[in-house]
């Protein structure tokens, strides 16, 4: 049982391609995180998950119903969905806004259902006390929260959330990280796309990364990490060093910010830690540290997305 | 969703002022009449003299003074909102999702948009008869074919007026709600509407232009004056109906087909 599957998936906007069949097979109960670079096509496989946007060829079916069969997919009503921003009605109250929002459409008893469930789902979000307040007065961060909770009214089968920890403190990134691992432990499927490594790499049980309209790797967190070993060496001279590893085969330099005093790269035969060591003292450099380094998911990611700019 | 567009219209401080400025103008009009007791000649509002004969004309009064500008921006108002006003706020993607088929939500929409515009009008009739009738007294209504109408029948065709000047501006709704599929802005939707109408005015009232006069959308929305001929002179009703009919079906079949086409990126 599938929650969400695309099958050759893509969106040309004239030659351009936002998507570029895209192959996605998500199974329920997963807590799935979407990675990818500004652009790379995350918001617009999730708009067309959600019958928002029409592909240009491919299929897309969320909850094992196809998106796009009918007029309207009745499939959404099991779907929970926060896309970019949360969307409000500005003059109302929070509590009026998932109270309108419950009896926008649906038959009677799912509005009923879900009108029952506002009390429930502020609190999850921690919102009872300002849910009296008008929306203009809320700040980023509870307006991120509300939009999350109207996303939880119809109890859905799937949560597909962009972005949920927006503008939230770190205390509230907690909470959301905890409630969404909650929900996916109870059976949800929560599908969650961002731009934080870290937080993804702490909850998500599978990872798939979107460079350029396409899935450029895919699997549990920990597979992802490089295979090959990261060698953290920290040097007096940087410069130098750098020139030095750039002349040796089977040594790559893994970028890293700027300011941080250790150099990183990744080796591959013949290349050895002891073999670089030799090339830098042997020209004048004084190493003072040599430590193997497990990659984390950050420079996998940023590997696999340059690799993915390389023109074709 | 009908009934949540009602409810979510009643919360909104702008239908409260719009209702405020619409039902000012009866009574400025009655007002006006009351403070200079001789009358204005030719000048002025249609039945503005009248009113002197019985209160009964001020909601004629205000539903004239109303077509030419003020009723065209209510409905514009409404209807440019409908739709790029949910797109702007984000909240068009969450009603899609919902799901709202994006059919349903442009049909809702609309009656929703005429139903507070009809109310408008009925508000605005409702203050003037109540007006007219403090400051004049609602006696019999002299028609304009020179008969009289007891207060109760004339009443009636109050009512019939009103809902005409309301039907009047369907089709604007209509071409409103069309733009406002187009757009993410809401005010944009709104002045484009209301161009749209004082064009349609403009038009009208240029003679070398006259055989497009029937076609145009404002050409017989003083038409009702003709329901205070006795017997109601029918003709130039029936065909403001008619046209009115028509610029409702097809923008309304063409905000359909591009609401349920288009790809929503707002």
């Amino acid at each position: 049982m599938s929650a969400i599957v695309a099958r050759q998936l893509t969106k040309r906007y004239g030659d351009l391609p936002a998507v570029d069949g895209l192959d996605l097979s998500i199974e329920r109960g997963t807590l799935y995180g979407f990675l990818g670079p500004n652009g790379a096509g995350k918001t617009t496989t999730i708009r067309m998950a959600l019958g928002l946007i029409f592909p240009t060829s491919g299929e897309i079916s969320v909850l094992d119903e196809p998106v796009f069969a009918s007029a309207t997919p009745g499939v959404l009503r099991r779907v929970g969905a926060l896309v970019e921003e949360p969307g409000f009605w500005k003059y109302l109250s929070g509590r009026k806004n998932l109270e309108f929002f419950a009896r926008a459409a649906g038959p009677a008893a799912d509005r009923e259902a879900r009108l029952g469930r506002i009390d429930d789902v502020l609190r999850t979000v921690d919102l009872q006390e300002a849910s009296g307040k008008k929306v203009k007065a809320y700040s980023q961060g509870m307006r991120q929260r509300l939009g999350v909770a109207s996303s939880l009214l119809g109890a859905p089968e799937l949560l597909v959330l962009d972005e949920p920890t927006n503008g939230l403190d770190p205390q509230g990134m907690r909470d959301m990280r905890r409630l969404l691992r909650r929900l996916a432990d109870g059976g949800t499927t929560v599908f969650v796309s961002s731009h934080l490594l870290a937080e993804v790499e702490a909850i998500c049980d599978r990872v798939g990364v979107l460079a350029q309209g396409r899935l450029v790797a895919e699997g549990p967190p920990s597979e992802l990490r490089a295979a090959s070993e990261l060698l953290r060496i920290d040097v007096d001279d940087r410069q130098s060093a750098q020139r030095i590893i750039a002349g040796l085969s089977g040594v790559q330099i893994e970028p890293r910010e700027e300011g941080r005093p250790s150099l990183y790269v990744s080796l591959s035969p013949p290349a050895t830690p002891a073999s670089v060591n030799a090339a830098l003292v042997h020209s004048g450099v004084a190493v003072s540290a040599l430590v193997p380094e497990r990659a984390t998911l950050e420079d996998v990611f940023i590997a696999l997305v340059e690799g993915a700019d390389v023109p074709r | 969703m009908f009934r949540v567009e009602l409810a979510k219209a009643v919360r909104r401080w702008r239908t409260w002022a719009l209702g405020a400025a619409l039902g000012v103008i009866p009574i400025l009009i009655v007002v006006g009449v009351a403070t200079s007791r001789h009358g204005h000649g030719n000048e002025g509002p249609p039945f503005i003299n009248l009113i002197l004969k019985s209160g009964l004309f001020a909601p004629l009064t205000a539903l004239a003074v109303l077509q030419p500008f003020f009723l065209p921006l209510t409905a514009s108002l409404l209807s440019g909102d409908a739709i790029a006003g949910e797109a702007s706020t984000g909240m068009l993607r969450y009603l899609l999702v919902r799901p709202v088929g994006r059919r349903r939500l442009v049909v809702h929409k609309y009656v929703s948009v005429m139903t507070l515009v009809t109310i408008a009008v009925l508000w605005v009739v409702v203050v003037g008869v109540v007006a007219g009738g403090i400051a004049f007294g609602l006696g019999a209504l002299p028609t304009l074919s020179g008969s009289t109408l007891a207060a109760g029948a004339a009443l009636v065709r109050i009512l019939a007026a009103a809902l005409y000047a309301a039907a009047g501006v369907a089709g604007l709704a209509a071409i409103g709600l069309f733009v406002s599929t187009l757009t993410e802005s809401s005010p944009g939707a709104t002045v484009a509407t209301v161009v749209f109408a004082i064009l349609s005015q403009i038009l009208d009232s240029i003679g070398n232009l006259s055989a497009i006069h029937p076609y145009l959308i404002s050409h017989d929305w003083t038409a009702f004056a003709d329901l205070i001929r006795d017997p109601v002179a029918w003709q130039k009703i029936v065909h403001g109906l008619v046209v009115d009919a028509v610029y409702t079906a097809v923008f309304l079949s063409a905000a359909l087909v591009v609401m349920t086409k288009k790809d929503v990126t707002a």
